[in-house]
């Protein structure tokens, strides 16, 4: 009979762990799409062969130690400022591959005046945007793309649009901006939609390599840990709740 | 052969800027400092130097551009007055704590809030004692003239990336609008990425190659007593600097009985004061500290036993006072005379005042 060990052989290997990828075990949670995003921006980088030109800006919040796990230059910006970090290094250093990786509390709630400006001048950079509608790391409160009538920590009857606005469509937003080149939403909750988001973002990079200016990807997350819901009913109430409100799909370019 | 202009102090700051291979500017218009950026805009140093020139949407986003731009290895300085400097603290912590270069050009303007566009010396504590949140020191610089301006620029640079701390000059309104004769500095090139691998190989984000680990540069430790290590390096970092890059100018204190302390503009008038009060007979000098952080408290005790007082002079209601009173431990008397909101004290208020505040005594 056949060993499993015989079958591990280099020429059998359809798949491997991407090389941009550290050994480090990530500290998300089970369920959680930050782990799938990251494995996806690591082949992008490694496929390209980039690994040496690229440079990384993490955020504040669940996704700051994302300097852990891919082995690329960071910089940990301050919390919603990471496209400003992102402008000067893009900047001084335009043989390089510049990308923010930011939650939506950073990048639509704090983080508003960067990166509307950061788009609105077209900066030759990546923007990498977890949308799981809370704030993660804190503990689960409202989020500014946090959906009509859904409870958090800070909304705990859910969201009352009376009383703290509407969901903010951001990526809509910056779509007008005639600076920004590639703006698209996707999600990783099927293998079919990872492989359309990893298409997205590996079509993004090699955009800022022919330097046509800022590509803007959205995607829309599960958080079970904040959501109180198990991964699998997580992505069920992702494509119930929060596809209507943030449907997936190109939006520009 | 020595190039001389006559300049403004803001305009200066942009030529040495240019003229020290400085990589890129950050800022965001406020007055009275917005020369520098017109001067920058004005001189396109993108075509000639290849230095970026950035107005940023904020000061915010500006000295957050600077900490993006300072974890590349570059030479990146942003500039402000006051109400924008105190925008700009959350991104002077972060860059204080992640041991980055930069500098930071403050052209005070009275306050608190919007307060005046007239000149000020009121951020000294700002400035001096962190400014931002956790335990940090900004390296500052009083320029006095116009030349120090040009001359802080350079040294400015040269403080930050000999410590990897950010360096402030420290300016106010009186300095940066006037004009005076300055010798501007060589012109040098911008650093090849070669010097900035030698300079900075060791941290900058400029890409992971494969002879070395990648880089990070944060200023996040979650682990307490790491943390509280790394502070501990900050500090002796800090008392580094104190030992070895005091500086300050001595007018007339030789035979002084009694001191002025005084920085920037203030220090210009108590030159006259020093004039006006030796023709009175009162042996009086002055002690123009040059770096505030680190401050000349060394020199202060120095004087102690032949000083029978000091009067702090600054256009606050008494900030850097506090430091020549903890130089002075009580010793002799110490006092403050300023004057606030855009003022600026005349040379004789500022002799009535020794002779009422410290001679009368």
């Amino acid at each position: 009979m056949t060993e499993v060990k015989d079958i591990i052989k280099e020429e059998n290997l359809v798949y491997s762990k991407s090389k941009v990828l550290t050994d480090k075990v990530m500290h998300y949670c089970p369920g959680c799409s930050h782990g799938v995003v990251h494995k996806l921006v690591a082949e992008v980088i490694e496929e390209l062969g980039i690994q040496d030109k690229t440079i990384g800006v993490s955020p504040v919040g669940c996704s700051v130690l994302a300097y852990n796990y891919l082995s690329i230059d960071w910089q940990q910006a301050a919390h919603g400022r990471a496209p400003a970090l992102a402008t000067a290094a893009a900047r001084l250093m335009p043989d390089k591959y510049v990308f923010t990786y930011q939650g939506d509390g950073d990048l639509a709630s704090i983080g508003t005046a960067e990166i509307i400006h950061a788009c609105n001048r077209g900066e030759n950079i990546v923007v990498i945007f977890i949308n799981n509608a809370i704030y993660g790391m804190t503990g689960g409160q409202m989020a500014p793309t946090t959906i009509e009538g859904m409870p958090t920590s800070t909304s705990p009857y859910g969201r009352d649009v009376k009383l703290a606005g509407y969901p903010l469509k951001i990526t809509e937003l910056v779509a007008q901006l005639p600076a920004t080149n590639f703006v698209t939403r996707q999600s990783v909750h099927t293998p079919g939609a990872v492989r359309k988001c990893k298409k997205a973002i590996l079509k993004a990079f090699e955009n800022i390599g022919q330097k046509k200016g800022t590509q803007f990807i959205e995607v829309v997350s599960t958080c079970n840990s904040g959501w109180k819901l198990t991964p699998v009913k997580s992505n069920e109430w992702m494509v119930e709740n929060m596809f209507p409100v943030y449907p997936i799909g190109d939006i520009k370019g | 052969m020595a190039e001389y202009r006559l300049m403004k102090g803001n305009e200066v700051i942009a030529e040495a800027a240019i003229r020290c291979g400085c990589d890129g500017y950050f800022g965001y218009p406020i007055t009275p400092q917005s020369e520098i950026m017109e001067t920058l805009m004005m001189r396109k140093p993108w075509e000639d130097t290849g230095m970026v020139v950035l107005q940023a949407e904020s000061e915010v986003a500006a000295i957050n551009m600077v900490y993006g731009g300072a974890s590349c290895g570059k030479k990146v300085m942003t500039s402000s007055s006051s109400p924008g400097i105190s925008l700009k603290q959350e991104g002077i912590t972060y860059i204080a704590g992640a041991e980055l270069p930069c500098l930071i050009v403050n052209v005070v303007r009275g306050g608190p809030g919007l307060g005046t566009i007239q000149p000020a010396q009121s951020d000294y504590f700002q400035s001096t004692k962190g400014g931002g949140h956790g335990d940090y020191r900004l390296i500052v610089l009083a320029p006095a003239s116009v030349q120090e301006m040009n001359d802080f620029v350079e040294l400015g640079f040269e403080l930050a990336f000999k410590y990897r701390n950010p360096a402030m000059i420290l300016s106010d309104g009186v300095i940066g609008q006037m004009m005076e004769k300055v010798e501007l500095s060589d012109v040098k090139p911008r650093w090849t990425d070669e010097e900035i691998k030698k300079i900075s190989g060791s941290w900058a984000t400029t890409g992971k190659t494969p002879d070395r680990d990648y880089h990070v540069v944060t200023s996040l430790e979650l682990d307490s007593a790491k943390q509280e290590i790394f502070n501990h390096k900050l500090i002796e970092k800090y008392k580094t600097i104190e030992e070895n890059e005091v500086r300050y100018e001595l007018i007339n204190c030789d035979d002084a009985e009694y001191i002025f302390v005084a920085y920037g503009s203030s220090s210009r008038i108590c030159q006259k004061a020093v004039e006006i009060a030796r023709s009175k007979g009162i042996k009086v000098g002055l002690l123009r500290p040059i770096t505030l952080f680190p401050y000349p408290t060394k020199v202060i005790q120095s004087m102690l036993g032949k000083v029978k007082g000091f009067l702090a002079v600054e256009m606050s209601a008494g900030q850097m006072v506090e430091d020549v009173r903890l130089a002075v431990c009580g010793k002799v008397p110490v006092e403050h005379y300023g004057r606030l909101g855009g003022m600026i004290p005349t040379p004789n208020e500022v002799v009535k005042a020794l002779e009422e505040k410290i001679i009368k005594g």
